[in-house]
């Protein structure tokens, strides 16, 4: 048995083989994996008796369950309103710079990806991001340079 | 009501006020119809932003003859301005699975879910070991209702309570048709009452001090306190409980800077009132609603910006079934760029107002019928801005 | 009147039962609502929205298909607003599609081109979305096209392929401005669970989902007077085509269809029934061996019941979902396929054509048949057995192309050898029919006596449910059946692969036992079929079923072992049914494929 396959039937032991346990497998192999290849979409088909495009319609709904590899620490900075004007933008200028990917990028060593998000909530506290569940607000230039470096040490 | 008048700061929801088993057992006993009166006297409405009278959401769900129900608490909290519901998990989250306690024994049901957004997982420890200390109370009071968390994957339009169920159930979060509604067919097609998080808070306050005393505390339309998640061009951003009926210069006054000139109340989804309008504008179910976001603009902001952040929100949160949203989004997105470049005249703003129009009556649900509420008080009263 | 509402469309009182939609109401009264992704077939989507109407006293407009009829409901159709709705909504519609319509295989026949017809807008009112996002078409398939630059996302598909097939190899992915029908990850339907049955085709509004056509082909083939081109034409064909040419369902169109082909150049107008009724002598023989074999022989290796195996989105669908029941499956080829095979060694010796030089053209209700005729097992003849596959809708098109006035047309026959048939072969067409025919001919041979129901008519294994079961006590046989004596023959017959997959269930988890499945993909059989003329619905696919019971009646021979070129055929060339010329010609072997 694959990684993905064990990793799957480790999932849906714990969460049911039901249509509704199939959203909590999705997010197990996300975080696990951080993202959702074929292989284990088709496990998870296979393990839930439901069509694979029904599985890749579902998980291609929802933001956070990635269908592209992802790297080890995926960073969303908000990209609504209140943290845009708060400069949101800086902040992702500045992880942009300090890890040379694009949004929407992975670094070549697989460490952190870089993504914008819809309002995650911390409007008050602007600009915000999440580092995987890790919220983090009130960013800086400064402030993200630290935290990427603490990151980096892990 | 004169305007100058300070508003009135309430703490309810937050007060350090816990029910302990003994107080949780004294209201639980309570009889359904008590329950359902009490909040029909009270004037509550849903704290999500739509507003449907409370009780009668709990009543209707209990004249259900299905012996199975379900309730359900709706922290998919996404609209933008919006953090409320997240501080009240934070802080007194006991309060919310009380107060789904409460529904549960009014309705009949044995089972109820949260469905948390996936941008508070990090609330998850807490919150179970919340639920942990909440399932042995009821336990020992001999409560037979459990709680479990569902935890959403990023997609706003899963706050929409029918594409809440649908997404509990493991599919795409998609609205579904109305009629027939939650109390009828909700979760796993049973009658389901889905209540926001504030909702649930403020059903419980209720029953504890009273609709009368509840009651002191509002507008006839808008009757108690709520939370306000206060952010943007303000020097005191943050969360506030406040009696509701305050007209926005009252608000303005408060948390202004000085400088604001508009105010966004409701969120993307909800109305942008223009310092002209500050003055007869009551933030409530007879002027503007709100779920609680309020977001302040000075002169410094382009409301251009503004609205083209929330149609880049919509086009990408939209569920995509529907015509009117789907498509509508994207034009309305488009539609002010090609105006604002100059693409199109600027006559073509009025096309796109009449679209926003049609979206509003023909969209599948809320988020389709709210995009042009925004769009509407934005471009009408801005004009200028979307032009030049 | 407990069941019924009463209310008012158009200031019209009207009674409907309870639980029926405005629609429903509207369209009691003829009065005319637009719709899109309403399907009749199909469960209530409410997406497209085109229905909305008006209910008076409502601020928001209702739509009219997903919203039940209720008492007292007053119901505005045409009103202002929602004329302004509607045109808005379709104007978004028609920006978000490829409106090059001239260039489109649906020109004409297009259900958003329709109702833009009916706006008279000159002007596009909204921005072209088409031309800001990039789409690609899917052309890997033998039998279907999937252009999402044409797709509205009514989801008609969607709810085909989930709900009548219980495929899903199209399902909806994404949200948003990126919502788009999708496959699973977007692969080409040629490597997805896709069983080709074109069911989606038929219901699609737009030219988002075509058959592949080959036209072109079987023109060029017909001009090429190199080639001897044959066509041969599926059961289902004869009572369908008309509508295609402006005729009501219903009608038979054998003669002129034969009179058509000729016109259109064809060198022989043959007939797949003729090739119906030789399946059913392999297949009905194939039957009673298995049979033989396990009620004699005790033989553990012969796999019971024994399904069908004429429908191509069935074997596919089968060698996807339970390739671990495939023994089950006949290893007759296809009526199709056998006349392929048999077409270039049997007829091509007979009229003196070198099978090079042939090209057999088929004309099938059916899109899976194109990708049955690529399959690399078809090809006993030496060659590919069957060259060019085109749809009913297909053929229509080339008539209209030659300029035929196809309605006055003569009524000519079939050429010979491989045109004559039973009516046993025409009912191969409607969901039973094979069954049936397969009845009347093994009844007959463990028996020597007809099968016991008035006028050949086996009324139990008729009809449109969706499962439908019946049994038959097998008495006094001839002394080399005598092992059947008493035996009580358990069959059902199931269309649609939602109810096939039902079936099969039951017979996997031995909730059920039977001797002989019929399973057909497409619901109603082929006279359903994902190639037949748009659209199709439950009462269309009753008229031409009625038709084919019809045409089956009039027919002067009734059963497959009575086609006199069926006989001439054993006697001159295979020998016996199941014979090693048989097997090596008319027989065929399965292949395991992913579920997921």
């Amino acid at each position: 048995m694959s990684e993905i396959e064990t990793l799957v039937k480790e999932l849906a032991d714990k969460h049911g083989r039901k249509r509704e346990s199939l959203i909590p497998i999705l997010q197990g192999v996300v975080e696990k994996e951080r993202y959702l290849s074929d292989e284990a979409m088709t496990e998870i088909a296979r393990e839930l008796d439901i069509a694979a495009a029904q599985v890749y319609g579902t998980a291609t709904f929802y933001s956070f369950l990635d269908t592209v590899p992802r790297g080890k620490y995926v960073i969303r900075v908000c990209k609504t309103i209140s943290c845009s004007m708060k400069n949101g933008n800086e902040v992702i200028k500045a992880i942009s710079d300090i890890l040379k990917i694009q949004v929407g990028e992975t670094t070549p060593d697989k460490k952190f990806t870089l993504l914008e998000a819809n309002c995650l909530g911390w409007c008050h506290k602007g600009p915000a991001m999440l580092i995987n569940d890790t919220p983090y607000t009130e960013l800086t230039p400064q402030k993200v340079r630290e935290i990427i470096a603490e990151y980096n040490r892990k | 009501m004169a305007n100058n008048k300070p508003l009135k700061k309430v703490d309810l929801i937050f007060s350090e006020a816990f029910l302990n088993r003994d107080e949780l057992k004294e209201v639980l006993s309570r009889s359904a119809d008590e329950v359902i009166q009490e909040l029909l006297d009270s004037g509550l409405r849903g704290r999500g932003g739509a507003g449907f009278p409370t009780g009668l959401k709990w009543k209707f769900t209990r004249d259900q003859k299905d012996p199975e129900k379900y309730v359900v608490c709706n922290a998919d909290e996404g609209e933008p301005g919006t953090f409320k519901d997240r501080e009240i998990l934070d802080r007194v989250g006991r309060k919310v699975f009380n107060g789904m306690a409460l529904c549960a024994g009014t309705i009949g049901a044995k089972e109820g879910y949260m469905y948390l957004r996936g941008e508070y997982r990090f609330l998850l420890p807490k919150l179970y070991q919340i639920l942990d200390e909440f399932h042995e109370d009821m336990k020992a009071l001999g409560i037979d209702f459990h709680i479990d968390i569902k935890l959403g994957s990023g997609a706003y339009v899963c706050g929409e309570e029918s594409a809440l169920f649908e997404s509990m159930e493991g599919d795409r979060g998609e609205p579904r048709n109305k009629p027939p509604y939650p109390t009828e067919y909700g979760f796993r097609g049973k009658p389901t009452v889905i209540n926001n998080v504030e909702t649930f808070v403020s059903a419980l306050i209720i029953s504890r001090i009273g609709a009368a005393e509840y009651q002191k505390l509002g507008t006839v339309d808008s009757r108690g306190s709520k939370l306000f998640s206060v952010s943007g061009d303000t020097p005191i951003p943050g969360i506030y409980e406040l009696e509701l009926g305050m007209t926005v210069e009252q608000f303005v006054n408060e948390f202004g800077d000085g400088d604001t000139k508009a105010v966004q109340v409701g969120g993307a989804a909800g109305f942008c009132v223009p310092r002209k309008k500050f003055n007869d504008t009551i933030i409530g179910f007879e002027g503007v609603p709100t779920g609680g976001s309020m977001m302040l603009f000075n002169s410094s902001r382009s409301m251009y910006n503004v609205l083209h952040n929330y149609l880049d929100f919509f086009k990408e949160e939209s569920c995509g079934q529907c015509t009117p949203c789907r498509v509508g989004c994207q034009q309305l997105f488009l539609g002010i760029e090609a105006v604002k470049r100059g693409e199109k005249p600027a006559s073509y703003l009025d096309t796109l107002l009449k679209l926003s129009q049609t979206m509003k009556i023909t969209a599948k649900c809320g988020l389709g019928q709210s995009v042009g509420n925004s769009f509407h008080s934005i471009v009408n009263n801005f004009r200028e801005e979307m032009i030049y | 009147m407990e069941n019924m509402v009463k209310l008012k469309i158009d200031g019209v009182e009207v009674q409907v039962e309870k639980g029926k939609t405005i629609l429903d109401a509207a369209r009691s009264m003829n009065i005319h609502i637009p719709t899109l992704c309403h399907h009749e077939d199909l469960c209530v989507a409410g997406n497209c929205r085109v229905c909305v109407v008006e209910q008076v006293g409502t601020r928001n407009l209702v739509a009219s298909c997903a919203t039940p009829a209720a008492d007292g409901m007053e119901i505005r159709t045409n009103s202002l607003k929602v004329r302004n709705a509607r045109k808005h909504i379709i104007e978004l519609l028609l920006s978000e599609h490829n409106a090059d319509c001239t260039k489109c295989y649906k020109n004409g026949n297009c259900e958003l081109q329709a109702l833009a017809s009916e706006l008279k807008n000159t002007e596009h009112m909204f921005l072209d979305l088409v031309e800001r996002k990039t789409f690609t078409v899917d052309m890997y398939s033998p039998s279907i096209i999937k252009d999402d630059s044409r797709c509205i996302r009514c989801q008609r598909c969607v709810r085909t392929c989930e709900e009548l097939q219980h495929v899903s190899a199209l399902g909806v992915a994404h949200k948003g401005d990126r919502m788009k029908i999708s496959t699973f990850f977007d692969r080409p339907m040629f490597e997805v669970v896709c069983t080709n049955c074109g069911q989606c085709v038929n219901r699609c509004p737009t030219g988002a989902l075509i058959e592949r056509n080959y036209i072109d082909e079987v023109w060029d083939a017909i001009y090429n007077e190199d080639k001897f081109v044959v066509v041969q034409t599926a059961p289902a064909t004869r009572v369908a085509l008309g509508e295609a040419l402006d005729l009501p369902p219903g009608e038979i169109v054998t003669g002129k269809m034969v009179a058509a082909l000729r016109r259109l150049g064809f060198n022989a107008v043959l007939d797949t029934d003729w090739s119906a009724d030789l399946t059913i002598m392999e297949e009905g023989t194939e039957l009673l061996t298995r049979l033989k074999k396990a009620l004699v022989d005790k033989d553990p290796n012969v796999a019971l019941p024994m399904t069908t195996s004429c429908s191509p989105g069935w074997i596919k669908f089968i060698e996807h979902t339970f390739p671990e029941m495939l023994p089950n499956v006949s290893t007759c080829k296809s009526p199709q396929q056998m006349f392929g095979a048999v077409a270039k060694t049997y007829y091509a010796n007979k009229v003196g054509v070198d099978p090079a030089k042939m090209v057999v053209v088929s004309i099938m209700p059916c899109t899976a048949k194109k990708f049955e005729a690529d399959r690399p097992e078809m090809r006993s003849s030496g060659y590919k057995d069957v060259d060019l596959v085109l749809t009913t809708r297909e053929l229509g098109i080339m008539i209209r192309q030659a300029g035929l006035d196809f309605n006055s047309l003569p009524d000519e026959d079939y050429d010979s050898v491989l045109g004559q048939s039973s009516g046993a072969a025409v009912i191969f067409g409607a969901t039973g029919g094979v069954m049936e025919a397969a009845l009347r001919t093994a009844y007959e041979i463990v028996t020597g006596r007809e099968v016991p129901f008035e006028g050949l008519n086996i009324t139990p294994v008729r009809g449109m449910e969706g499962v439908r079961e019946a049994s038959m006590e097998i008495k006094d046989t001839l002394p080399e059946w005598k092992f059947l004596e008493g035996v009580e023959l358990r069959t059902v017959v199931a269309h649609g692969l939602t109810n096939a997959k039902q079936v099969m269930q039951w017979v996997k988890e031995g909730k059920k036992s039977y001797h002989f499945i019929e399973i057909m993909a497409c619901p109603g059989g082929c006279l359903g079929g994902g190639g037949q003329p748009i659209p199709t619905n439950a009462e269309i696919r009753a008229k031409r079923a009625e038709a084919i019971y019809r045409e089956d009646a009039g027919k002067a021979i009734r059963k497959s072992h009575e086609n006199p070129e069926i006989i001439a055929i054993y006697k001159e060339f295979l020998g016996e049914p199941l014979s090693h010329k048989s097997h090596e010609l008319l027989h065929t072997h399965y292949v395991e494929r992913n579920r997921y």
